[in-house]
């Protein structure tokens, strides 16, 4: 039994109709540290962008050294790092706070280069055009070169959602009760790993596919040459 | 337990995990060519093969294929009276392998596409086959727009291994976290996993580069 | 004309719905240099892809030695054409491209012998002196061990020449061969397709925009409009006699 369910080993359908609402219930913790750990990455990206475009070394290098060392270690040992390291001075977060951090942490290095990617791509002659205009630069930023960043940045932002959601297994390891965990714990219980291994992977499939259709649905709607302003 | 006694354990973890990626870096190459080019067969069962296996592994993660693989696969195998109990060796670069061939796919399948069909009618005017066109033509040119994606697929295999520690597969983490275990040191010891797989990240990227240069030297030849 | 190399029987091709070849009828005799001169887009240079098979047909029945290229002999008649027939036709057949199309990834030495070798099944040692003689015919000898980007553009279209040639083929064809390069660099192409055109029995279909080119090595030269053969002769005849009001004007427009 978990979270109040009881398992019905009489056949495989069986079984896996009665475990499939645990699977759901780690799935839906799944879907939480997805969207938690890419609103972390977005705006921990950002940041990472603004201090990687800054005009004095002393900022750009440190922040491209970093995102760069980020991104050239596994997500399972900055995990640990932040698990048992985070604590020796004194920060203490529940588990599941901490695998959404280390998400976020991961993939900040990822999204600051679409960031980077996508207002280098605007920015070039627009600058320019706005210079001739006239316009100060908080204005371009903010009414030419966001409108037009956003419909290039959103499909390279979306395949990273679908990434995270892929490493939230992960975060088993430091007891976040995703669905991978939920159905690992029934394995062991049941000795039977087949029925509820072999359903992740489907309702994982179920997931990227619908969130990859999300994301096409997202960049069709918006439009191409820019947000339009009011 | 000094820091210097770390070393050891670490280094023989290393070197664990420096196989795995090489092993699962060139299986997974091997299975990118194959599935990359079966997608685009026009034979329907070739290219349906591909097609799954390419979705199933990009579609779930690394972590439930290397658990499947490894705890699940066993069951099945003894439901159909075969024994596929993998030894974690082999369930760890298969699953890598699996995956990152998957990925690998799309990337021999898109540089291939991106060869410029003019190629592809210069060697039907010399009555190449179409097998030779692909590898003789097509292929020698897919390979350089291949080869920064590859890069990039083959230090996110050696981040990957890491994973392989969870199903008790003695690589670098799996040693790291015997010593915490042990020392309790954790930000010590985690550090000092985080600068080694840095480092090898940096020395996998330079190979790489080193690879690069050495598959696209027609391109940069000079007169 | 007695048992032409090539022959076009009612010949229609289509993209969608625009009619590109619209019944043609067209001959090349066996040694003949013929010239396709016509305004653009009209469809000449589909006359050579479909003749080197790279593009199909909807009607009609192309014919190259004899033999129907598109089709071949079934129990009930002409039936399409298998790759294995398309291979054994294309083997009588060589094209130079309007952008060279080289293999950039093989040195010109190997851009020459790679299909000899594979395709012909040539020694390499005779593929290599094969190619190291046409080399010389088109002036190159000295340039074998380079690739392609390191060749200015008469180069590559000159290695490109001799690239078709080693597959010794009967007929060559010539899609605009000097329409992508500078013009200082057209000379030397023109230089080595019209010794060619002295010196060899090579059947000749060449489409091009160099009319003063077509007129010298040319014994018939085509008009091409809308789908249609408008009008041919003697170089001489047509270029300063046209019957037609259409080839007047076309003459008129690009020799002005």
């Amino acid at each position: 039994m978990l979270f109040g369910f009881e398992w019905d080993l009489s056949s495989p359908a069986t079984y896996a109709a009665s475990i499939l609402p645990i699977l759901l219930i780690g799935m839906w913790v799944t879907i939480q540290a997805t969207v938690i750990g890419f609103a972390v990455a977005l705006a921990l990206g950002l940041i990472w962008a603004v201090l990687k475009a800054a005009p004095f070394r002393v900022i750009s290098w440190p922040a491209s050294l970093m995102t760069e060392f980020i991104r050239d270690t596994p997500l399972l040992v900055q995990l640990f790092f932040l698990y048992y390291v985070l604590p020796e001075y004194g920060i203490v977060l529940p588990a599941f706070m901490t695998g959404t951090l280390a998400l976020g942490i991961q993939y900040s290095a990822y999204t600051s280069e679409v960031y980077r990617a996508g207002i280098e791509a605007v920015a070039k002659d627009q600058h320019e055009a706005a210079r001739a205009l006239n316009l100060s630069a908080s204005r371009t930023f903010t009414h030419i070169v966001v409108p037009q960043a956003v419909p290039r940045i959103v499909p390279a932002m979306g395949n990273y959602l679908v990434s995270i959601m892929k490493d939230v297994p992960v975060l088993s390891v430091v007891t976040v009760l995703e669905m991978l965990n939920v159905a690992k714990i029934v394995g062991d219980r049941t000795f039977n790993y087949l029925v509820p291994l072999s359903m992740v992977g489907g309702l994982y499939l179920v997931m990227t596919l619908v969130a990859s259709a999300g994301v096409r649905l997202l960049d069709g709607w918006l439009p191409k040459q820019g947000i339009p302003l009011k | 337990m000094q820091l210097t006694d770390y070393i050891e354990p670490l280094m023989q973890g290393a070197w664990v995990t420096v196989q795995l990626t090489l092993y699962s870096t060139v299986l997974g190459a091997v299975l990118a060519f194959a599935s990359g080019i079966g997608k685009l067969s026009r034979h329907r069962t070739i290219n349906a093969i591909c097609v799954a296996y390419i979705e199933l592994f990009r579609g779930t993660s690394l972590l439930v294929q290397l658990f499947w693989l490894y705890f699940a696969l066993p069951l099945a195998g003894s439901a159909i009276g075969i024994d596929l109990r993998l030894p974690p060796v082999l369930a760890g670069v298969l699953a890598l392998s699996l995956n990152i061939g998957a990925y690998g796919a799309e990337v021999v399948r898109g540089a291939i596409a991106s060869v410029h069909p003019d190629q592809r009618e210069a060697a039907r005017a010399l009555n190449f086959t179409e097998r030779q066109t692909l590898w003789d033509i097509v292929i020698p040119q897919a390979i350089p727009e291949m080869m920064p994606p590859f890069g990039n697929l083959a230090v996110q295999n050696l981040k990957d291994t890491a994973l392989v520690s969870l199903i008790s597969l003695g690589d670098l983490t799996f040693r790291a976290e015997q010593i915490r275990n042990y020392t309790q040191d954790s930000t010590t010891i985690y550090s000092m996993l985080l600068a080694m797989y840095f480092g090898m990240a940096l020395v996998l990227t330079v190979l790489m580069r080193g690879l690069e240069r050495y598959v696209t030297r027609w391109r940069r030849a000079r007169s | 004309m007695n048992d032409p190399i090539i022959k076009f029987d009612k010949v229609i091709k289509r993209f969608g719905d625009l009619t590109v070849l619209d019944e043609l009828d067209f001959e090349v005799g066996r040694g003949e240099k013929v010239s396709i001169i016509g305004p653009s887009g009209s469809g000449k240079s589909t006359v050579l892809r479909i003749l080197m098979t790279l593009e199909g047909i909807e009607g009609g029945v192309v014919t190259v030695n004899g033999e129907p290229l598109w089709h071949e002999q079934g129990p009930d008649g002409l039936k399409p054409a298998s790759e294995a027939h398309l291979r054994k036709m294309r083997a009588q057949l060589g094209m130079v491209f309007q952008q060279f199309n080289l293999f950039p990834h093989m040195t010109v030495l190997r851009n020459i012998t790679e299909a000899p070798v594979k395709v012909l099944g040539l020694s390499k040692a005779e593929a290599r002196e094969r190619a190291e003689e046409l080399l010389e015919l088109v002036g190159l000898a000295d340039q074998a061990q380079k690739y392609p980007h390191q060749l200015s553009g008469g180069q590559q279209q000159r290695v490109g020449i001799a690239r078709a040639l080693a597959m010794r083929p009967n007929v060559l064809l010539f899609d605009e061969p000097t329409s992508a390069l500078d013009p200082e660099l057209v000379g030397e192409v023109l230089t080595v397709i019209g010794r060619l055109a002295e010196e060899h029995d090579l059947t000749m279909l060449l489409v091009t925009h160099e009319m003063r080119f077509a007129r010298e090595i040319s014994d018939r030269v085509c008009f091409f409009d809308q789908g249609q053969i408008r009008e041919e002769g003697a170089p001489e005849e047509l270029f300063t006699d046209p019957k037609e009001d259409r080839t007047r004007e076309f003459l008129k427009a690009v020799l002005d």
